[in-house]
């Protein structure tokens, strides 16, 4: 993954709930437990020390159960909550300084925001909905309504516009949250639970949705989920909270692969490993040869000596082209000492790119009595898949293979 | 030990059978009597100079009822019935109802009653509403209010009479003045209660999107809010209704005042017209005002 430039940093954040959290806040820093301080305090711990750096143009994911603190962590960052010690960094300026005519500029311009149950103004329009960001900040409506309209496209709810918010199902109404906040042109989009409260297959559409639209505009998406499946579908970057603690943060293959600790590994256990490991991670070594390069009995040789179930055969790029198996070898009838020159004599080989996730190799691996030829972006060849490796990917929790 | 023999004696009449005398409750009254009447007569002309704007604004509004034919006053409250309910039946009933004030022979005192009732609810609205979106931003301010909404709605309505009187004298001033002490409370109350049951995500949410507090109010919380705010209205102006009987006693005028002659004269078929017309009119502004709210409160939640 190419890095990116840090949009948001949060350094250090703590909140704490209660009357007097100042007071707590040296014995949580001194590494209290959550239960001992709501047993002597009275306070309620809601993060705790938490530092992360969201990337421009990334989908951060933050994840966690619920009272993990994931919701209060999110609203820090346009001050909807206010930490109770640490920084809060967008674009390098520390917001907590910010006054409330700046801090209100922040929201209007730069960080917009969608909710779990849509929080829609129930006796406006769709149309006017969009545009309500807009006109808050005195846009003219005339101009908001044209800008909206392009959003109200964007998210599939062009002929609804005249519609009221009640008259749409729970998906629509969360396509007009979306586009309210699209309107506004922000930098920064914060998602709480968007999709949390939509039907398992309406979710799905709006995460595709989401993701054809971050396409687009490329925009910093904030999202908060319980969802361990929709964390690993959209998620650029997850970050794990358990008890406003941060366990783990990676890409959702090192989620999977490596779970920082019991409590991480516990949360991945049942996921669908198919949709989220990509074949580059487990593939496995397989000799190759280079057409017209070597003979019949080399690449037999090799095969045998590291006990694969085939050579593969490569052209002058690295490509794979074909490969040499003992059935192969059965057929050769004398010419085993030829150079490889001929396609025809060789088993066909199926060939996937490394960025595939293993749910969708699965047809091709069945039909393959070959090993599945994994390739890197150029189309070289980089190693080789086996039908019992794809399924040792898929039942086991700890880590498989080399990358690639 | 006098000081002994002190004690045992105020023991005996504390706990005598008579409850005792504390303090002397006599002197407190001759001093709350004696300030009020201060009141009155250094403030009383200044107040009576102060509230003629709101006389002004009744006799305009009774006189233009009374100027306005009987048939376009009909027509105004079939047509406005007909845009509330858009029922046939409703509107024809009410339109009846209207009729049948001229029909008894009570037009000029129903449209004298309408104007008292109309005048106060305006201006317990006025009052009304800004009080209760102060006290929807404030748990303190709720908490002090509350009770005194309370006693005012518990406290004997003839009570309120006796201030109003002396300050004025009797009039439709004061008769103004005491509906709407008893009428604002349901306003106050459900704007409040209105404002405060506002879904807390939209706030967050038009707080997040950057709203300043009056666009917040102005733009959220009153939208939403309104349909509970209507249902105080129409307590308001029940309760103003309610009231005419009691305020003709000081001068109001109107259907209470039919009412109170039937009284003084025993004359049964003055009182029983009288209060058929005022149930009339109840039945027309309740079924408008409610009809109002309802067509409100479909617009802001169909289907959830």
């Amino acid at each position: 993954m190419t890095e990116r430039e840090t949009k948001i940093s949060i350094e250090n954040v703590y909140k704490i709930f209660g009357p007097d959290p100042q007071s707590v806040l040296q014995r949580v820093r001194e590494g209290m437990s959550k239960q001992d301080v709501l047993e002597e305090t009275g306070h309620t711990v809601g993060i705790k020390d938490v530092s992360l750096e969201i990337g421009a143009g990334e989908i951060y994911v933050i994840m966690g159960l619920s009272g993990s603190g994931k919701s209060t962590l999110i609203r820090h960052i346009n001050r909807l909550i206010e930490p109770t010690s640490g920084r809060i960094l967008v674009d390098g300026e520390d917001v907590l300084t910010l006054n409330q005519t700046q801090l209100r500029e922040l929201r209007r311009h730069k960080i917009s925001m969608v909710f779990q149950r849509f929080a829609l103004l129930p006796h406006k329009t769709v149309l006017e909905n969009s545009i309500s960001g807009l006109t808050l900040r005195g846009e003219s409506k005339a101009d908001a309504h044209e800008r909206a309209m392009g959003q109200i496209k964007l998210v599939g709810l062009e002929g609804f516009e005249n519609q009221y918010p009640s008259q749409l199902s729970g998906g629509m109404q969360q396509r007009v949250g979306l586009a309210r906040a699209l309107a506004t042109d922000a930098e920064v989009l914060l998602m709480d639970e968007a999709f949390s409260a939509l039907d398992p297959l309406i979710r799905n559409d709006m995460q595709d949705q989401l993701l054809e639209i971050q396409k687009t505009l490329n925009r910093t998406i904030v999202f908060i989920t319980h969802d361990l499946d929709e964390a690993l579908r959209i998620g650029d970057k997850i970050a794990i909270l358990r008890d406003g603690e941060l366990r783990q943060v990676g890409t959702g293959e090192d989620i999977l692969m490596n779970p920082a600790d019991d409590y991480v590994s516990r949360f991945v256990k049942d996921v669908n490993r198919g949709r989220v490991v990509t074949v580059g991670s487990i593939a496995a070594n397989i000799p190759s040869v280079g057409m017209g390069q070597a003979t019949y009995n080399e690449a037999i040789l090799k095969m045998r000596n590291d006990a694969a179930d085939a050579t593969y055969v490569v052209d002058e790029n690295g490509k794979p082209i074909g490969a040499v198996t003992e059935a192969v070898a059965a057929k050769l009838n004398g010419r085993a000492e030829d150079q490889i020159s001929n396609t025809d004599d060789l088993a066909p080989v199926n060939v996937t790119s490394e960025h595939t996730v293993i749910e969708d190799m699965l047809t091709m691996i069945v039909e393959s009595d070959v090993p599945v030829a994994v390739t890197d972006e150029s189309g070289k060849l980089i190693g080789g898949l086996g039908r019992s490796a794809v399924i040792q990917a898929l039942v086991r929790a700890n880590k498989l293979g080399s990358d690639g | 030990m006098a000081d002994g023999a002190d004690k045992a004696g105020f023991l005996e009449t504390f706990f005598g059978r008579e409850f005792p005398e504390l303090i002397n409750m006599r002197g407190v009254r001759i001093t709350i009597d004696n300030g009020f009447e201060w009141v009155v007569a250094n403030w009383g002309e200044w107040l009576e100079e102060a509230f003629l704007p709101v006389l002004h604004l009744l006799n305009a509004i009774e006189g233009a009822l009374l100027w306005l034919p009987w048939y376009v006053i009909i027509a105004i409250i079939v047509a406005l019935s007909w845009f509330a309910t858009k029922q046939v039946f409703v509107t024809i009933g009410l339109g009846l109802m209207m009729f049948g004030l001229g029909f008894i022979g009570l037009w000029p005192q129903s449209m004298a009653t309408i104007a008292l009732m109309l005048t106060s609810t305006l201006l317990a609205i006025i009052i009304g509403i800004p009080i209760g979106i102060w006290m929807s931003r404030s748990d303190r301010v709720q908490g002090i209010l509350l009770p005194v909404l309370d006693i005012m709605q518990t406290m004997p309505i003839f009570v309120y009479l006796i201030p109003f009187v002396m300050v004025f004298g009797p009039g439709k001033i004061p008769a103004l003045l005491a509906t709407i002490v008893f009428a604002v409370p349901p306003v106050i109350r459900l704007t409040n209660l209105g404002i405060r049951q506002v879904d807390k995500e939209v706030i967050e949410a038009y707080t997040a999107f950057g709203a300043t507090k009056r666009q917040m109010l102005f733009g959220v919380q009153i939208p939403l809010a309104l349909p509970t705010i209507m249902a105080g209205i129409n307590q308001t102006t029940m309760m103003a209704l309610s009231m005419v009987v009691i305020a003709s006693m000081i001068g109001a005028g109107g259907l209470g005042y039919q009412v109170l002659q039937g009284i003084q004269r025993l004359e049964i078929s003055r009182g029983l017209l009288a209060g058929l017309a005022i149930v009339f009119l109840a039945i027309i502004f309740d079924r408008i005002a409610q009809s109002y709210g309802k067509r409100m409160q479909q617009h802001l939640h169909l289907g959830h």
